[in-house]
């Protein structure tokens, strides 16, 4: 881990403020601190005497516990604020509850939030109030980014194929509502890999070539001899914006099954962000199948999280 | 007290649309009234010379678009603030909209506007409601509402959805001779969205407004004034569609006029691209070849105004997500020396800048002034096109500071807003001493 000192940001926002070399230092990290987690006893003192915040405005199970565990076997002190036990649902601006926070100088705030921009905007407030002593990492923000999940993604794939440079990626699901695609759209792109997305045209995002991505409507098209076929779990309220009829016509259309994989490239692998609609966007073949790398990407999250912590958090004076 | 003295303005450039004078020359104004222009030598005898060496002498600026917030937002503007910046930004009148709280949908609303604005820097003029409550759904009463004062109707900021209503309210206004203002938008397309739709939208994450949510209601609105004859004034253009669709109007003979405001000629959605709160509003921030379009629409009269969508907001309304900030920027304070930036890029000349910010609003309202014809009110503004100043929040006069010019060298300005002979701004007290 001697490149830690290249890595320049303060923050970790988006996947488009990160260069190639900085994805290939997050990765490399993360390879690095894999094994911590395999051991015994899971914990090293990198981090003792940090404090990290997980300030969650949106229900989320997995990625608050992923950045919890990656603190915590860093000897991190971590705490949970959430918004339904916590004064926003006492009507207080996002930035009065920021500030509140700040006062009690975490090193690292961990946000999740409906907003787009919500991280960005904590982070603003901290770099011009707090003379930048806090780190912000989006774990999630509108249909924005999810940095961290493309990394875990990113890392999960070059774990399986050794490379990423030349890939075809195939994204399938609702593009337009998934900060997932947006940062996988970049985060693949970046690293030299062909990124095609797919789905009913409703479920596509305005401009989405200009992103990079290659755009279809047929998921044959899609997939065809892609390396990665990934697909996005189908949230139920979209019906309600007349985006798809029903799920059973979308499942009909769009749901990665064996069959639809078969005309993938043979070594394809298969992943999914979690949690998973079986039946609807994936075939539970599929899910199970030996090409999924589902649980690898859950264990390549703590993985990943704690290389984000590390390079943030770990050159900071006073160790 | 300088008020309403005898005052001859020597040594200006004289700008007036009206009569197509663009010179070197005199004008004299006397117990509030424009008494001549280049008075015989007997006429000014005993005047108060002023000397305006360098700046241009033009008729007083009116903005047909702003948000004053009073009553019920008196936190953000309220008439009097408003009136203020409007005379720093050299305006001499302004039509307020009536998304007010209560909304100005009634003669008691507008009469309290009028009450409350007896006293203000400039020429406060209502626009009333098109719909009661501004719902939509039936006509507000537009002749009670003329009665009291008001100039205009318009549904700004809740646009009448149905179109029979819309044609009923042109037919209605008509009779009456109240000119009616459409903020043209289709609701269905923009529900949801707080920028323009397209690829910053994408990238930020941002639900977009296409700008077809304009363009398609333009097009319906420009289409209702053909059908009944009566003509409709298009608020805020900000697309190349629209653009296009007034054109197509305007060549047919449709009575359609437009306005647009300084921002959506200087900036685009990338603009947005730090999610900057103080460049959301509505319409949206768009292209550039939307912003290309706009600036050509205003180079060559298809649109007519240029005004200010002057909507105040609080700083802690404006310090949160994006998606959660109200739409609207502040526009009086910048809105001339962003114009003049036109003149400086060959868009447009000195009289069509005056006729834009002047003398076009006060035909569509059939308000007074917009000329320097003898015997008019001696509204007035004296610009020095060549003044650098950076708009920073403590030298504003309104009350709010959400503007995305902040920080922003901006030149020219004006340096004497005088309304009905009086000074409404003179910063550098170019009439003090000199009342007679």
């Amino acid at each position: 881990m001697t490149g830690k000192k290249s890595f320049s940001h303060r923050h970790v926002l988006a996947m488009d403020d990160l260069s190639r070399d900085d994805i290939s230092l997050i990765l490399d990290t993360a390879d690095s601190l894999k094994s911590i987690s395999t051991r015994a006893i899971k914990k090293v003192p990198t981090l003792r005497g940090r404090t990290v915040i997980n300030l969650f405005f949106e229900p989320s199970t997995r990625t608050r516990m992923s950045f919890e565990i990656a603190a915590k076997r860093l000897s991190a002190d971590t705490f949970n604020f959430s918004a339904s036990t916590s004064s926003t649902s006492k009507g207080e601006s996002l930035i009065d509850t920021v500030r509140t926070l700040a006062a009690m100088r975490p090193d690292a705030v961990v946000v999740r939030h409906a907003a787009s921009g919500a991280p960005a905007f904590i982070a603003g407030c901290f770099d011009r109030e707090f003379g930048g002593a806090v780190s912000v990492l989006n774990g999630g923000d509108g249909v924005h980014e999810h940095p961290s999940q493309s990394l875990l993604d990113l890392m999960t794939v070059r774990e399986a194929k050794g490379a990423i440079s030349g890939l075809k990626v195939a994204i399938i699901g609702d593009i337009a509502h998934s900060r997932v695609a947006h940062s996988n759209i970049t985060g693949f792109t970046r690293m030299g890999a062909e990124v095609r997305i797919c789905g009913p045209m409703t479920m596509l995002p305005p401009a989405a070539e200009e992103l990079g991505a290659k755009v279809f409507t047929d998921p044959k098209e899609a997939v065809r001899g892609a390396d990665v076929v990934m697909t996005l779990r189908i949230q139920k309220e979209r019906l309600r914006g007349s985006l798809i009829p029903s799920l059973r016509e979308y499942a009909a259309c769009f749901a990665v099954t064996p069959e639809l994989l078969a005309l993938a490239d043979p070594e394809v692998v298969v992943m999914h962000p979690g949690p998973l609609n079986r039946g609807v966007e994936i075939d539970s073949r599929v899910a199970d199948g030996p090409f999924s790398l589902i649980l690898d990407q859950v264990e390549n999250g703590v993985a990943v999280r704690m290389a984000l912590l590390f390079l943030l958090l770990g050159g900071k004076e006073g160790e | 007290m300088s008020d309403r003295g005898r005052f001859l303005f020597r040594n200006a450039r004289i700008i007036d649309p009206a009569s197509g004078r663009d010179g070197e020359g005199e004008l004299l104004v006397a117990d509030g009234r424009i008494t001549s222009l280049d008075p015989a030598p007997e006429e000014k005898a005993g005047a108060a010379a002023v000397d305006l060496k360098g700046m241009w002498l033009v008729p007083g600026l009116i903005d047909m678009h702003v948000h004053l917030r009073e009553p019920g937002f008196e936190y953000k503007e309220d008439i009097e603030s408003g009136s203020r910046a409007a005379a720093a930004g050299g305006f001499t009148a302004v039509a307020c909209m009536p998304n007010t709280d209560p909304v100005n949908d009634c003669k008691e609303v507008t009469a309290y506007m009028v009450a409350r604005a007896a006293g203000a820097a400039v020429r406060v003029y209502p626009v009333g409601c098109i719909s009661r409550g501004n719902r939509g759904e039936e006509l507000a009463a537009f002749a009670e509402m003329k009665e009291a004062g008001a100039v205009a109707v318009s549904d700004d900021g809740r646009p009448v959805t149905d179109s029979g209503l819309m044609r009923r309210a042109l037919e209605y206004a008509a009779s009456f001779g109240i000119p009616v203002i459409s903020h043209s938008e289709d609701l269905s397309l923009a529900a949801g969205g707080s920028m323009n739709e397209g690829r910053v939208a994408t990238r930020l994450g941002l639900a977009g407004i296409p700008a077809e949510a304009e363009s398609i209601q333009v097009f319906r609105d420009t289409s209702l004034a053909a059908l009944t004859g009566v003509p409709v004034h298009i608020a805020h253009v900000s697309t190349a569609a629209s653009v296009a669709v007034l054109r197509m109007a305007k060549d047919k003979g449709w009575p359609v006029t437009a306005e647009t405001a300084p921002h959506y000629f200087t900036l685009t959605d990338e603009d947005v691209a730090s999610y900057d709160t103080n460049a959301k509003m509505n319409p949206p921030l768009r292209s550039e070849a939307d912003r290309r379009a706009v600036l050509e629409a205003v180079s060559d009269g298809t649109i007519d105004v240029i005004a200010t969508d002057h909507a105040p907001h609080a700083s802690h309304e404006k310090e949160v997500e994006f998606a959660a900030a109200p739409f609207g920027i502040i526009g009086l304070e910048s809105s001339l020396p962003l114009s003049l930036e036109l003149v400086r890029q060959g868009c447009l000349s000195p009289l069509a800048l005056v006729e834009r910010m002047s003398a076009a609003p006060a035909r569509i309202l059939k308000v007074a002034g917009g000329s320097l014809a003898p015997g008019a009110p001696a509204d007035l503004t004296v610009i020095d096109p060549d003044a650098v100043h950076t708009l920073t929040p403590e030298n504003l006069a309104s009350k709010s500071a959400n503007s995305p010019f902040l920080g922003r060298e901006l030149r020219g300005r004006a340096v004497l807003t005088m309304v009905g002979g009086r000074a409404a701004h003179d910063p550098e007290g170019l009439l003090r001493g000199l009342g007679n």
